[in-house]
């Protein structure tokens, strides 16, 4: 018999520790996927954030560390500066990310650092148990913001591939979500883009990825599908931030 | 050959002939010649790499990248650049990484100022970032051993896989004095076991400081806790000065064990058998040598350049046999030989 689909060899055969309907699991994929066609895996240092992938290295084939949290930016910077002909993959979600970690995303991306930031946006802390996070949308219920949050005293949702377009050195920012099969498949491109290019030494690359948190929302995986779409795509809009040649980026 | 350096470019200079070219740091007074030497130095190595780090907390996380890959790196600070490191500095034990930490103390709590202290003595040696861990803490008194320490600090960091501090004020990272350096430093620990350099022909490996289950959690706490019983037996160093006969034991550390020598010579030319104990490493603590001079010594007295913290050790060393007293300044302050020996007089 023909085998048509298989695990990529980038990952191993261990179960994921996910929610059903969480969209860490399908992105892991998408990685070791890309990893795999690229022929990268025994270059390939994954950084494992602290939040629900905490335990990411559980399954990638590949050399990881664990960062602490928000941090795994400048950790990235340090094991590719040490090992410029390693591929770094800095996997973090937005509490780390867009919270604890914005000063070390902010700057690896100034620097434009050669290695490639993988966001996971799902507007919620995970792993904490479902607290308000800087993504959370204005009026969405968390446990810290049991009421809906609050513009008056919580602010406003940070859209962060958009600050970090605003910056000179990053080469390739997109945003893509895991509502449909048409951006499931937008999704591996661009993380396969952001790897090819960072092999290339091209610099620094940054895929966002609007995934769905069915536990935390209060939601079953259809229903998160459904509220994906309705709030958090009008909130973060889907697309390239930018995409520069690297002459461009110099003058 | 002698040559004529500052201590804070004079140990940025055996780090780097200790093989450690890649540095990452945040300017803070009085430790910026490190940055500054290291930014002129390291671009021009093969492999060197020098940043600027965006904040202190970035500036650890970078030396944890950069020695999980088994590659000697290091960052310095002073006080409240420390503070900001803590949390790295428990994740590269708890991770059981090799990195290098230069603490050039200044004044504090707070801003404090940019005079010499030595008040962050329980930051580095009781711990300062979270968890079971314990740091290997290293005080040099001369711009000599300023290099000599830094070198040494790599080499049990790498032997033990553990951070290791070396802490002086901002007098030693600011004096000159004559200093000889090798061309080089052994740097030939293989770390290939588990080093991230990619799985090539290899499994992968993970570095990580996470254990969810208690009683895993407890094995590796215990399994840390015999290395550091063990870099306590073997790595314990002091320096003795006219203690065979001693009356009064008086301990320092760094800069200011240069002003309890001069004291003890006072004292001793006034008949009073004085003589001095100088921890070099602060963790480990040589708490044997200070709990054998109590079998024959009348008192101690700490002397610091802060309101008394390392008298806490020489306390627990002494396990209440003998009176143990502090003298210090801070603030900036460096006590005088004459304090010191006002101060002796004082407790007779």
């Amino acid at each position: 018999m023909q085998k048509v689909f298989e695990r990529p060899k980038s990952l191993n055969d261990r179960p994921f520790h996910y929610c059903p309907g969480c969209g860490h699991g399908i992105v892991h994929r998408m990685i070791a996927e890309a990893i795999d066609e690229l022929g990268l895996q025994d270059r390939t240092v994954f950084i494992s954030p602290v939040g629900c992938s905490v335990f990411a290295y559980w399954y990638f084939e590949t050399d990881n560390v664990q960062a602490a949290h928000g941090r795994a930016p400048a950790v990235g910077t340090g094991l590719k500066r040490a090992n410029p002909d390693s591929i770094v993959i800095s996997y973090q979600g937005d509490g780390d990310l867009a919270s604890s970690g914005t000063a070390e995303i902010i700057h690896a991306a100034a620097r434009g650092e050669n290695f490639t930031v993988i966001f996971i946006n799902n507007a919620i802390y995970g792993m904490t148990g479902g607290q308000m996070a800087p993504t959370t949308l204005v009026g969405q219920a968390t446990s810290t913001s049991p009421y809906g949050r609050d513009p008056k005293f919580a602010g406003y949702p940070i859209h962060i591939s958009e600050m970090l377009a605003t910056l000179k050195a990053p080469r390739y920012i997109e945003r893509t979500s895991l509502n449909n099969v048409a951006n499931l498949s937008r999704t591996k491109r661009a993380i396969k883009k952001a790897l090819d290019m960072q092999n290339k030494g091209e610099g620094f690359t940054f895929v966002e990825v609007l995934a769905p948190c069915p536990t935390n929302w209060g939601l079953d995986p259809n229903e998160s599908i459904d509220w994906m779409e309705s709030n958090m795509m009008p909130e973060y809009p889907l697309g390239v931030y930018r995409d520069v040649k690297t002459a461009e980026v110099k003058s | 050959m002698k040559v004529l350096m500052k201590g804070n470019e004079a140990l940025s200079e055996a780090a780097i002939r200790a093989g450690a070219t890649l540095y990452f740091g945040y300017p803070i007074t009085p430790q910026n010649e490190i940055g500054e030497y290291m930014s002129r130095r390291l671009p021009t190595i093969p492999g060197g790499a020098y940043i600027q780090a965006e904040t202190e907390v970035a500036s650890i996380n970078m030396v944890y990248g950069a020695v999980s890959t088994g590659r000697r790196a290091m960052t310095s600070s002073s006080s409240p650049g420390i503070s900001l490191m803590m949390e790295g500095i428990s994740y590269l034990a708890g991770a059981e990484l090799p990195a290098v930490v230069v603490s050039i103390m200044r004044g504090g709590p707070g801003l404090g100022n940019i005079n010499p202290e030595q008040a962050d003595y329980f930051q580095a040696t009781k711990g300062g970032g979270h968890g079971s861990y314990r740091m290997i803490v290293l005080a040099p008194a001369s711009v000599q051993e300023m290099t000599d320490l830094t070198v040494l600090a790599f080499d049990l960091a790498d032997k033990y896989r553990n951070p290791a501090m070396v802490i002086a004020d901002g007098n030693l990272g600011q004096m000159m004095e004559p200093v000889e350096l090798k061309d080089s430093y052994p740097n030939n620990y293989d770390h290939s076991d588990w080093a991230l350099t990619g799985a090539k022909g290899r499994k992968g490996h993970t570095i990580t400081s996470i254990y969810l289950d208690a009683d895993e959690m407890e094995d590796y706490i215990h399994k840390l806790y015999r290395k550091y019983g063990e870099i306590e037996r073997v790595e314990t160093r002091h320096e003795e000065f006219l203690t065979d006969d001693a009356d009064v034991v008086i301990v320092a550390y760094g800069i200011v064990s240069r002003v309890v020598r001069s004291a003890v010579e006072l004292l001793r030319a006034e008949g009073i058998k004085a003589g001095m104990v100088r921890p070099i490493t602060l963790w480990p603590y040589p708490k044997a040598v200070l709990r054998k001079l109590a079998d024959t010594a009348k008192f101690f007295l700490a002397c610091e350049m802060s309101m008394g913290q390392m008298v806490e050790d020489v306390q627990l060393s002494v396990e209440g046999r003998r009176p143990v007293y502090f003298y210090g300044r801070s603030g900036g302050n460096v006590p005088t030989p004459a304090e010191v020996v006002a101060a002796v007089k004082q407790r007779m």
